[in-house]
């Protein structure tokens, strides 16, 4: 039986749902659960506006089929699906798909600045591992757009009051309140084991409360900072997914970090080159003498290899990050055919990523945001001479597991609070920190959309969770969430207080450093059964050299030192839960690549990693769990739904294999 | 290596004749080019140090604790200020030896798009991420590292600018949509328009231009540059222009668009590059325009 009132509890108060993150994912999930008349309390780590979305570039995808290609969702879906290398369950991808073009619309209607076609339709640009112009994109800082079109968006919620069933405004109540610079601690569970809110810190008093919420969605994102630097924000480290997983939530597919493979290399962060350089045209290159040390630009065309059209003709510049980051590995490290430096003296970890055949006019408008970019931090005119870049991590496909809920035509089922529901009741996830999409590599530019969609997802499921409930969170005894307050202050307080006059003392830094080291060096682009072995004993080396960090701040007020060990003790057990799924899948497949078992192996791996915590220092890998979701049994199995694209092997040397069961042939498209 | 050296002196001389004709954005990608190849060809940093004198502050409401503190941080290839700031988490001591806690800012990106972890350094508000050692440096000298001053102190260099996304509110920096359900497509748009709109929307609400403006301040009410930018913006919408006089409104009172002081370095400081002059120009006009259509309707 419901609750009777889905606005107040009984005692009175109004009732909310708990986001957390305020990316697209989390923000397009507060939209849709205020037009569902649910109240919002907004929670993120820094001011929404500056989430990690802004960093996203190229563009979004929709098969709008503007340039008159044949593009539709089918087809959407199965390149997403092949790309993915058929680790995705397909349901949720077809209706991702299929929702695509309204997404973009609905973003134009919120006055995104797309580029225009001369008819003033969306101009589509096209990206990695498609034939089609699918690319919405606005510049080359399109993530920086929809994040800004969502976020005001969601201020106008911050203005609007909460009315009660018969439509009266209840005081002082407004639609969304927000709580930026608040740190997410850990999910509040009930005796049960029902997620019921979270614990937060605010960052600059240091408090430490407990929100109650009927249910909690976290939209967190990614978790590149264990690798150190990466092409990710600094606030992406995994921490809130960590502390869920810690707590009971399946962790799924952690193994699979994609690697894009054109970034800037940097002291502090390996800044991202967009795909949509090469979907615009740019082209990958090395000199074909490995010892050639001339200027770029005097090198004549027969005496350069692209690389990537060299060995994919079919796709060319434009095969998945995964293929294309592995080319460019092997050129340099396997080959030492990297961009020779005279001042070295040595081939240098990089290749150029040249856009100087196109006109200045052409780029400025298509590609201004990233070209700004490499010119600022690069120092080079990219109009004028190509670029030099190198692969960096990106994206984890990996993340919380959730579950989905088909319909009859195999697509995904709105408003089953099964969409986004982790295996904790009540705790949801969407974005990049659940793992629905992708499989076991991300195509370019389905990340903002599998953000958004996500969100238009969850926001629902969440709703309908809380229909389903019987008593509101607020009407829960109340010593549920001084028990995981005043256990979340005694942490806070081992961490500032531990180590302190240890003379052997680690810093919290430092070992994060070698962490990153450690996880770029085994557990990226090609992982090796010894070294990934050697790896896992560097991990559990720096668990216990963590135990002996010394907070080097003590301020009472606006610890970013205290802050920061705890995201690095759950990065340590991220880090595990990623090195170990690599360690365990003997195969390769997508991102996850290991040269002594070189193919894919459906037989034996086409399934979900599924990991669960059993205690520090140990993950379980188990092939199927049982969760209960609004009160419903559900048992879950490691199986993939590859009911609507049937697995094959990819094949982007050869022009249309990715879309050739939607298109019936193996279509010849010039690029 | 003849071959390179030769390659080389054509390079130089090449870059001599051109260096005359070419304008002056050119020469400076140019001259950080050579920067950026001294710095890969130095060792990774154990003998070069980097300086950097650091405006302090426990917290806003303890003015006694203000101080500078000076650090010298081993150099690393490509280093912006960020990348020496987390030189010092890693080992916080100042140039004395002192042990102090690491300094406290604000990032998110680290390149330039979040507008999370603007400072003063060297006297100007910009983004500490693209603020690279090479050029603010190259031998050595000094960098100071200041908080912006228009905003209330939290501590060290991370300022609160909460009332920037309040005035947005204000202003009503947004689209009224119906909702976000399938309504078909938006209104079509000339690509002369979406290029006049999209550099207007690249603003990140980083406060460069506010540090910057004489009229704004703590106690003064002026919303600033950006928020009248982002009038501008949504006016300039086919959706947005139709409550275009609702937002020119918000900016007609105190605080609006009369306290600008015109004294244009907001345009000066934008990392953007926004034209946040012509954006307070051309909401001035359509402000009058509405004043006195106002009277004539009176």
């Amino acid at each position: 039986m419901a609750a009777k009132s889905t606005t107040r509890s009984e005692g009175g108060k109004v009732r909310r749902v708990i986001v957390v993150g305020g990316g697209l994912a989390g923000l397009m999930t507060a939209i849709k659960l205020c037009e569902a008349k649910v109240p919002v309390d907004l929670i993120s780590l820094v001011p929404v506006k500056r989430s990690h979305s802004v960093c996203a570039q190229g563009g979004i995808n929709a098969s709008v089929n503007t340039k008159g290609e044949g593009d539709s969702p089918q087809v959407h879906l199965e390149e997403t699906a092949y790309g993915g290398d058929f680790l995705a369950n397909q349901p949720p991808v077809k209706g991702m798909a299929e929702a695509a073009p309204g997404i973009v619309n609905m973003l134009d209607r919120m006055g995104v600045p797309f580029n225009r076609t001369p008819e003033g339709l969306l101009d589509f640009r096209r990206f990695g591992g498609t034939l089609y112009h699918r690319t919405a994109f606005a510049g080359a800082t399109t993530g920086q757009q929809l994040l800004y079109a969502l976020d005001e968006q969601v201020r106008r919620f911050e203005v609007a009051d909460v009315t009660d069933e018969h439509g009266v405004s209840i005081p002082g109540e407004k639609m969304v309140r927000k709580f930026e610079f608040w740190d997410f601690i850990s999910a509040i569970l009930d005796d049960s084991g029902t997620c019921v809110g979270c614990i937060a810190q605010d960052l600059k008093s240091m408090q430490i409360k407990a929100f109650t919420g009927d249910a909690v969605v976290l939209a967190t994102g990614g978790c590149g900072i264990v690798f150190g630097r990466s092409t990710l924000s600094v606030i992406c480290t995994g921490t809130a997914a960590a502390a869920v997983y810690q707590q009971g939530a399946v962790y799924a597919n952690g193994e699979f970090i994609q690697v894009h493979p054109t970034a800037i290399p940097g002291a502090d962060k390996l800044r991202l080159i967009s795909e949509s350089a090469r979907g615009e045209g740019g082209r990958v290159w090395v000199p074909k003498d490995k010892s050639d040390a001339r200027d770029p630009k005097e090198i004549p065309e027969r005496e350069r290899d692209y690389l990537l059209e060299r060995m994919y003709p079919g796709y060319g510049n434009l095969v998945p990050r995964d293929i294309a980051a592995r080319a460019i590995f092997k050129t340099c490290f396997h080959e030492d055919r990297g961009v020779f430096s005279p001042q070295t003296g040595k081939n240098e970890h990089e290749v150029y990523l040249d856009l100087t055949h196109k006109d200045e006019k052409f780029l400025r408008a298509k590609l201004a945001g990233i070209l700004e970019i490499y010119e600022k931090f690069a120092g080079t005119d990219p109009y004028k001479n190509p670029m030099r870049v190198f692969p960096a991590v990106h994206y984890s496909m990996g993340g919380l597991w959730v579950d989905y809920e088909a319909d009859a035509r195999g697509s995904l089922k709105m408003g089953s609070p099964r969409n986004h529901a982790t295996s904790i009741p009540g705790l949801y996830a969407v974005g990049e920190v659940d793992y629905q999409y992708h499989g076991a590599n991300r195509l370019g530019a389905n990340s903002l959309l599998s953000c958004i969609y996500g969100g238009m997802v969850c926001g629902p499921a969440a709703a309908s969770y809380q229909r389903s409930m019987r008593k509101s969170a607020l009407d829960l005894p109340r010593s549920i969430f001084e028990k995981a307050e005043r256990r979340a202050e005694e942490d806070y307080h081992r961490i500032l207080k531990q180590n302190q006059d240890r003379a052997d003392a680690e810093n919290a830094y430092r070992l994060h450093a070698e962490l990153g080291e450690a996880m770029l060096r085994d557990c990226t682009i090609e992982r090796h059964n010894d070294a990934l072995d050697k790896l896992l004993g560097t991990i559990a080396e720096l668990e216990d050299r963590a135990g002996r960090i010394k907070c080097t701040d003590t301020a009472a007020r606006v610890n970013q030192g205290a802050q920061f060990v705890r995201h690095l003790e759950n990065m340590l057990v991220l880090a595990r839960v990623i090195a170990q799924g690599a360690r365990n899948r003997d195969e390769s497949r997508g991102a996850h690549f290991k040269p002594d078992f070189p193919v894919r192996n459906d037989a034996a791996w086409a399934r979900t990693t599924l990991a669960r915590h059993e205690a520090k220092g140990s993950v379980k890998f188990v092939r199927e769990f049982d969760y209960a979701c609004a009160g419903q049994p559900v048992h879950v199995t490691d199986a993939v739904d590859t009911s609507l694209v049937a697995p094959r092997e990819r094949r982007y040397e050869q022009a249309g294999a990715a879309s050739a069961q939607a298109t019936g042939k193996l279509e010849q498209k010039s690029t | 290596m003849a071959k390179s050296s030769e390659d080389q002196k054509g390079r130089a001389k090449a870059g001599a004749a051109k260096a005359d004709a070419v304008k002056a954005e050119i020469v400076k990608a140019r001259a950080a080019k050579a920067e950026d190849v001294e710095a890969k060809a130095a060792p990774t940093g154990t003998d070069r140090l980097v300086h950097l004198r650091i405006r302090r502050q426990d917290a806003g409401d303890r003015p006694e604790t203000k101080r500078w503190e000076e650090f010298k941080v081993p150099y690393l290839p490509r280093m912006n200020v960020i990348s020496a700031l987390q030189q010092i988490q890693r080992d916080p001591r100042t140039a004395s030896g002192k042990e102090v806690a690491p300094v406290v800012w604000e990032a998110v990106c680290l390149e330039e798009v979040c507008g999370s972890c603007t400072m003063v350094i060297n006297g100007r508000a910009r983004q500490a991420c693209s603020a690279l050692v090479d050029r603010l440096a190259p031998k050595g000298e000094v960098i100071t590292i200041e908080p912006m001053s228009k905003f209330p102190l939290v501590r060290d260099l991370l300022v609160d600018r909460v009332r920037m996304f309040e005035d947005m509110k204000r202003v009503r920096a947004w689209i009224d949509i119906d909702g976000t359900h399938e309504l078909g497509p938006g209104p079509r748009e000339s690509p002369e328009s979406q290029e006049e709109r999209y550099p207007l929307s690249r603003c990140m609400t980083c406060g460069c231009c506010l540090e910057a403006c004489p009229q704004y301040g703590e106690s003064a009410p002026f919303v600033g540059p950006f928020a009248i930018n982002l009038v501008r913006l949504y006016n300039a919408h086919p959706s947005g222009a139709m409550h275009k006089n609702e937002r020119l409104e918000t900016v007609m009172g105190e605080g609006g668009i009369t306290d600008c002081g015109k004294s244009q370095n907001c345009i000066e400081v934008c990392p953007k590059e926004i034209p946040l002059v012509d954006s307070i120009a051309s909401v001035s006009r359509d402000t009058t325009k509405r004043l006195l259509l106002g009277w004539l309707l009176k």
